[in-house]
């Protein structure tokens, strides 16, 4: 530190001699007022590509193109719901398999593990966050979509074949592995690391106090997550949750990979089917005219379903940081 | 507790006392619960990288650094045109980054605080965080490479550049705030103009914090393949220098490679994806170790 202080006394020293209100200072002020300024500009390019590369998908096909179930590259006639769909039911998906999973996580990390066991395990959740998203995909098509398909789907299918209702949702017609229901197994994964660290940092911050007097009174540990923990993070641990639903409705390679990709729309959740992401990557390179302009229609779906996911999700986050 | 102290009884019982049957059980599931899941996932993560060594550990040897993707149906061949092209990718994308999202950091932490417009702009980039890379490689590809009629390597490190920039604009603003005011208004009080307040105390108290936040930046973009997809685009050639048409890189050659119908492809697909992976640990156990080192 001291060494910090000799630096700056005589760099300070050194350039207040020739300093001058025309010199450096408010250049590097200017410099980083524009750097700032270059993320909002970001953004708003990211938005204003979209609805350009998008605009002549939507003039021609109007609300058809959210709503029409053809994708139909022949005859030029793009309807996005099947990728629409399919895009909510894997993040619904993902969720439903997610969130329980990355809230135990939490609870674990900070409530039950043993001491010396908490930073190993939490750094290999947290390496399993950096983990790419196309080595998820890899991961899925080889070793967990054949294991999916053998002890999961026949079996499933089997047993629910002719049932009402279920017969459909959870039916394989050709039990490859492949489909939304693997797709929204592995997003599932994905986003496990990603809200459990951040539901242990919010649950971390909650004064020791309120836990040790809530033991104090003979709560179980159950009654303390119950009563005490979660109520008080409640509203950060929602954000946690909406920013891995965010990443789950963009996740692109690993979802690619896996769900078969396929335009129809199809009542079982264990067909093939396709998100936006997935669409646009398959796609996108053998695109021309207005194909491409139709599925830059659906990045600007995904962007503005994606932005109004994160916008509540930081909100909600950043209400809860000061304690 | 005191009848269980006193009265001779099985240990778990002196643990529970009194308490109610239904109180013990829903403690129970949800140890049980919480344990499982944490397994769960760590289990995960060591078969991914059990899987990875398995596969792509067989395929580690001196051609994969030697010699460049091999063309459909050839044997044999190497990765060496898909690793130099996805280091000048991300080296590029990390160099254009920096600067900008250093001095957006600075912004944040020094010049705005307080003000609605580094309010705004830590919002924006809180976003963008988390936004879609797949849209980050659309929104270049409309930019970029529709207007100039082709895919180039300038356009794949900008792209990374964009998903980069708001890791390293994150981090350093979180590191500036840790550095106390004391030190500025110590060098202040010298006589200091505020950029050299921030270029030679903050930046220099703030270092390891701010090199954390480039390695999580460099670990985050080194295995992305959705922005690169429709950006830099991949080629099986040796790339050239002045980065204009399609450049071989690692994550776009392992997707294109990985479900494709010939052995060594496969296998060369494997050996890249732990290459990749191995990479970004390293990468984010070091920015781990960087950071806990203070």
């Amino acid at each position: 530190m001291v060494a910090v202080y000799d630096r700056a006394y005589q760099n300070a020293t050194r350039v207040t001699r020739r300093a001058n209100p025309f010199g450096f200072d408010p250049v590097f002020a200017a410099l980083s007022k524009a750097a700032a300024i270059t993320v909002l500009v970001l953004l708003a390019g990211i938005m204003a590509s979209m609805i350009y590369g998008g605009l002549p998908a939507f003039q021609t096909f109007g609300l058809d193109f959210l709503t029409g179930t053809q994708w139909d590259t022949m005859n030029d006639r793009y309807g996005g719901l099947p990728a629409i769909i399919g895009t909510l039911l894997t993040a619904l998906i993902a969720m439903l398999i997610g969130v329980p999973l990355s809230i135990g996580t939490a609870i674990y990390l900070t409530q039950l593990a043993p001491a010396w066991f908490k930073g190993p395990v939490g750094t290999a959740v947290e390496l399993l966050a950096a983990v790419p998203s196309i080595i998820y995909g890899m991961w899925g098509l080889f070793v967990f979509v054949p294991l999916f398909a053998a002890y999961f789907q026949v079996p499933v299918s089997n047993v629910v074949e002719g049932m009402p209702i279920i017969g459909t949702i959870l039916y394989a017609r050709s039990p490859s592995g492949l489909g939304i229901l693997s797709a929204g197994i592995i997003l599932a994964f994905m986003i496990v690391p990603f809200i459990a660290s951040l539901t242990r940092d919010m649950l971390d911050q909650i004064p020791t106090v309120l836990r040790e007097s809530a033991y104090g009174i003979g709560c179980t540990t159950w009654e303390v997550v119950r009563h005490v923990l979660l109520p008080q993070a409640g509203v950060s641990i929602i954000g946690a949750i909406m920013l891995g639903l965010g990443r789950a409705l963009g996740e692109t390679m690993a979802v690619t990979f896996v769900i078969g990709n396929a335009n129809r729309l199809s009542p079982s959740i264990m067909d093939p089917g396709s998100t936006i992401a997935s669409r646009i990557a398959s796609e996108f390179n053998e695109a021309l005219g207005l194909q491409m302009n139709a599925l830059i229609g659906l990045g600007c779906v995904l962007f503005f379903v994606t932005f109004v996911v994160l916008v509540i999700a930081r909100i909600l986050v950043s209400r809860v940081k000061q304690y | 507790m005191s009848d269980a102290s006193t009265a001779p009884a099985p240990n778990a019982e002196i643990k529970w006392g009194r308490v109610r049957q239904s109180r013990r059980v829903q403690d129970k599931v949800l140890r049980v619960f919480a344990a499982g899941s944490t397994m769960l996932a760590v289990f995960v993560l060591f078969w991914i990288l059990g899987m990875l060594l398995w596969k792509g550990g067989q395929g580690i040897n001196l051609d994969l650094f030697t010699k460049i993707t091999p063309g459909p149906g050839t044997q044999g061949g190497g990765l060496l045109n898909a690793i130099v092209g996805s280091i000048v990718l991300t080296t590029l994308g990390i160099a254009i980054a920096t600067p900008i999202g250093v001095m957006a950091g600075t912004y944040l932490a020094e010049y705005g605080r307080g003000s609605k417009l580094a309010d705004l702009v830590r919002f924006i980039n809180d976003i963008l965080l988390s936004a879609p890379s797949i849209l980050i490689g659309l929104f270049v590809y409309v930019v970029l490479v529709m207007p100039f009629q082709g895919y180039s390597g300038w356009a794949g490190s900008i792209a990374l550049a964009i998903i980069a920039l708001p890791v390293i604009v994150r981090t350093t603003e979180d590191m500036l705030r840790l550095v106390p005011n004391g030190l500025r208004e110590a060098a202040a009080a010298l006589g200091a103009p505020s950029s050299v307040v921030i270029r030679q105390v903050c930046w220099r108290a703030a270092k390891a914090g701010i090199v954390t936040g480039i390695l999580l930046a460099l670990a985050r973009i080194a295995g992305e393949t959705a922005p690169l997809l429709f950006t830099a685009l991949n080629n099986s050639f040796w790339f050239n220098a002045n980065l204009t048409g399609g450049i071989s890189n690692l994550p776009v050659t392992i997707y294109a490679f990985a479900s494709a119908p010939y052995d060594n492809w496969q296998q060369l697909a494997w050996a890249g994806a732990l290459l990749i992976t191995a990479t970004i640990l390293v990468l984010s156990v070091s920015a781990r170790a960087l950071i806990n080192r203070k």
